[in-house]
C-alpha cells in the first residue's frame, strides 16, 4: 500500500499509487482505512465477498471505497485486508478480511464520514513516456 | 490560479461573468480576509456553481467562505424552481446541521456549581464522538414518524414543549419529507443515533452575554447582559451522510443522461421538476426533520444536566429557546427577482436564512424585529447573535453567514497544536472544555478558525443581517 496524504482546509484526500489497477483499488481501500484506524491491531478474522459496479473508472473508484466504508459507518467492520478477484471499468469482485469494531481493542483515529467526487482521479503514470503504473485521488469528507 | 475580483464597496467584489457562467459571482467579505479566500480554490467553486441551469442573479459567496467539495462552504445559490437544478452537493452531507440557543434567567454571578462539574457532567450524559450511539432505540415505524414529524415528534416524547416548535426554523418540521425514498441503509443508520451530538466541530456550549449591540432587538429575544446561555451544533448524523450519498450516487447517473456538462462531478444535480430532483428534495426532508428532532432532544437533555448540577428548578432556570437555525439545506422560497415574486429553491451550504422583519413566516414574537440568526465562533472567542434584513432579502435571497470558517486544515492545526496545552490556555482564558475524540482538541484550536468578529463584521456592514449580541463561552464540550 502507497499513498500520500493530501491536506486541504476543510477536508482531507488521498493520493493512492499501484503498480496495477487491481493493486491501486486495493490499496486505496487499505489506505482509507489505514487513516481510519490501527491496522496493526486487526486480525482480519471474518471474511466478505464484495462486488461493486461503476461507468468509468472514477466511477468505480468512488462506489468502492463508499461501499466499504459503509461496511464501517453502517455495520461497525474494519478493514484489515483486501483481494480483487475480478476487475474491469464497470465492476470489481473483492475478497475482504475485516473485523467487528471492539471499543476496548480497537483504535479510530479519525472520522471519515463520505468518499467524495470531487477532483476524483484514476490516471495512467507515465515516466519519460513508459508507462509507471496507476494513481489516484480521491478526496474525502472528515 | 488567482481569480480577479471586481471590488464593489467595502464589504463586496464581484467575480465577473466569464465562459459557462451563466450569472456573475458576488463575494462578501473585506480586503484583510480576501487573500486567504483567493489562496485556494473556493473562488473557482463560486464560479463553478454560477454554470449549472437555473440558477438566478448570482453566485453567492458568505465571508465565511472556504473550498468546499462541487459547493464552496459558506455558498448560497438560487434556482428557478420551474427551470432549475437541485444538488445535494449544494446542501451537504450534514443535512440541516445547524444551530440552537436557549436563553436562562440566571447570570454567571448566580451559578453555583463549578463550571469544572458542569463540564464534566455535559460530557458524561449527552453521548458524543465519532458514532456515538444514544438511549433512544427506534423500531423502523417510530423512525419515519421522526423523518415526517421533526421536532414535533421529540416534544410528543417529553423532550422539550410547544414553545420550542414556533422558535425553529419552519416550525422544526419540512412538510415535504417522504420516507419512503429513503434507503434501507439511511433508516439502519438513523436507528442508533437520535439524541447524539456527533464528532468534530459538533459541540455544547454554555456562555454568558458579553455585550448588546441593540437593546430593542435583544428584548425581543430575551437577551440581556451577563446572562447564562446555552448553545448547540448538531446536525442529522449518519442519517443525513447516507441520503446525501445515496443521491449523489444516483444523479451523478443521472446527469449524464441530461447532457449537463459539469465542472466537477460532485456538483451532481437533476433538474427540479423531475421525478429525481423532487425525490431528493423530498428525502433531503426526512433529514431535515430527523436534525430538528435530534437538535430538540440534545437541548432536553442540556436543560436536564443544568436543573442537576445547578440543583435548581425548572421555574427558576427558566430556560427557553431563543432559535433554532439551519445552515445546510435546500428550501422552497418566494423570492423577488428582477421585480417579480418567484418560486426558487435557495441552497445554502454554510449558511443561515436571514429574514427581515414582517416576513409571513417569522413567528409573532420576531415579526417585529426579524429572524434570529446564530453565528457561533471557535471555541476560544465568541459567538454571535444577529437579526435578518430587507437588504438580505433583496440581495442574497434572504441568507448570511453561518459561523468562523476553517483557515487551517485538520493536519496543519494538529500540527500547530504541538507541545501546547490548548485546554489549559482556554482555562487561562476562563473557558473548561472538554472533549471525545482523541484529535477533536488540536484539530478545533481557536487558530485552526478565522476571526469570527471579522466574519460579522462583513454581513453586519453590508446590511445582510445586523448585530444583536455578543457571546462569551464559558463551557464547551466538543465530539
Amino acid at each position: 500500500m502507497s499513498y500520500k496524504l493530501i491536506d486541504h482546509t476543510a477536508d482531507l484526500g488521498i493520493n493512492v499509487f499501484g503498480a496495477d489497477l487491481k493493486d491501486l483499488f486495493a490499496s486505496a481501500a487499505c489506505a482509507m482505512f489505514d487513516l481510519i484506524t490501527d491496522t496493526d491491531r486487526l486480525e482480519g478474522s471474518r471474511e466478505h465477498v464484495l462486488k461493486v459496479a461503476g461507468d468509468d473508472w472514477p466511477d468505480l473508484m468512488v462506489n468502492w471505497l463508499r461501499e466499504i466504508l459503509y461496511l464501517w459507518n453502517g455495520k461497525e467492520m474494519l478493514l484489515k485486508a483486501v483481494k480483487i478477484l475480478s476487475l474491469s471499468e464497470y465492476e470489481l469482485i473483492a475478497n475482504l478480511r475485516f473485523d467487528n469494531f471492539v471499543p476496548d481493542r480497537h483504535l479510530v483515529k479519525i472520522e471519515i464520514k463520505a468518499v467524495t467526487y470531487h477532483q476524483i482521479q484514476v490516471n495512467k503514470i507515465q515516466i519519460n513516456s513508459r508507462p509507471g503504473g496507476w494513481e489516484a485521488k480521491i478526496i474525502f469528507d472528515v | 490560479m488567482t481569480i480577479q475580483l471586481n471590488k464593489i464597496d467595502d464589504y463586496r467584489w464581484e467575480l465577473p461573468k466569464t465562459g459557462a457562467m451563466r450569472v456573475p459571482g458576488i463575494i462578501y467579505t473585506s480586503a484583510s480576509m480576501l487573500k486567504d479566500i483567493q489562496s485556494e480554490d473556493a473562488l473557482k467553486q463560486v464560479a463553478n456553481v454560477a454554470t449549472l441551469p437555473g440558477i438566478l442573479k448570482a453566485s453567492l459567496a458568505m465571508p465565511d467562505i472556504h473550498w468546499g467539495y462541487g459547493f464552496p462552504i459558506g455558498g448560497v445559490a438560487a434556482f428557478d424552481w420551474d427551470s432549475g437544478i437541485i444538488s445535494p452537493g449544494g446542501v451537504g452531507y450534514d443535512i440541516n446541521c445547524g444551530v440552537r440557543l436557549a436563553t436562562t434567567s440566571l447570570t454567571k454571578k448566580e451559578i453555583s456549581a463549578t463550571f469544572d462539574n458542569l463540564a464534566n457532567a455535559l460530557n458524561q450524559n449527552i453521548p458524543s464522538g465519532v458514532g456515538s450511539t444514544g438511549s433512544i432505540k427506534l423500531s423502523e415505524k417510530e423512525e419515519k414518524k421522526v423523518l415526517t414529524e421533526g421536532s414535533r415528534w421529540a416534544v410528543r416524547q417529553g423532550f422539550g414543549d410547544n414553545a420550542d416548535i414556533m422558535h425553529t426554523e419552519d416550525g422544526g418540521c419540512m412538510p415535504n419529507a417522504d420516507p419512503d425514498l429513503v434507503s434501507q441503509r439511511a433508516l439502519e443508520r438513523g436507528k442508533k443515533q437520535l439524541g447524539t451530538l456527533g464528532s468534530g466541530n459538533h459541540f455544547l456550549e454554555v456562555g454568558t452575554v458579553e455585550t448588546i449591540y441593540d437593546p430593542v432587538v435583544a428584548q425581543a429575544f430575551g437577551l440581556f447582559k451577563g446572562q447564562i446561555t446555552l448553545m448547540l451544533h448538531s446536525g442529522s448524523r449518519g442519517f443525513g451522510y447516507q441520503v446525501c450519498d445515496d443521491f449523489l450516487a444516483k444523479m451523478a447517473k443521472h446527469v449524464k443522461k441530461l447532457g449537463i456538462d459539469l465542472p466537477d462531478r460532485q456538483l451532481a444535480c437533476a433538474m427540479l421538476q423531475s421525478k429525481e430532483g423532487m425525490n431528493y428534495f423530498n428525502a433531503m426532508a426526512c433529514a431535515a426533520n430527523y436534525a430538528w428532532a435530534n437538535r430538540q432532544i440534545l437541548m432536553h437533555k442540556f436543560h436536564e444536566v443544568l436543573l442537576k448540577v445547578f440543583n435548581i428548578s425548572p421555574r427558576d432556570l427558566d430556560m427557553n429557546l431563543l432559535f433554532d437555525v439551519c445552515h445546510n439545506i435546500a428550501k422552497k422560497e418566494v423570492h423577488t427577482v428582477e421585480g417579480k415574486e418567484h418560486f426558487v429553491c435557495v441552497h445554502r451550504k454554510g449558511a443561515t436564512r436571514s429574514f427581515p422583519p414582517g416576513h409571513k413566516l417569522l413567528c409573532d414574537k420576531y415579526k417585529a424585529v426579524g429572524q434570529p440568526i446564530l453565528i457561533p465562533g471557535d471555541m476560544g472567542s465568541a459567538s454571535y447573535v444577529l437579526a435578518g434584513t430587507e437588504t438580505a432579502m433583496k440581495e442574497t435571497f434572504g441568507s448570511t453567514c453561518h459561523g468562523a470558517g476553517r483557515v487551517l486544515s485538520r493536519h496543519a492545526a494538529k500540527k500547530a497544536s504541538k507541545g501546547r496545552a490548548i485546554y489549559r490556555e482556554l482555562e487561562d482564558r476562563g473557558i473548561i472544555v472538554r472533549w471525545t475524540g482523541r484529535s477533536t482538541l488540536a484539530e478545533e484550536m481557536p487558530d485552526a478558525y478565522k476571526n469570527v468578529s471579522e466574519v460579522v463584521e462583513v454581513v453586519h456592514g453590508a446590511g445582510i443581517s445586523k448585530k444583536v449580541a455578543k457571546l462569551k463561552p464559558l463551557v464547551v464540550v466538543k465530539g
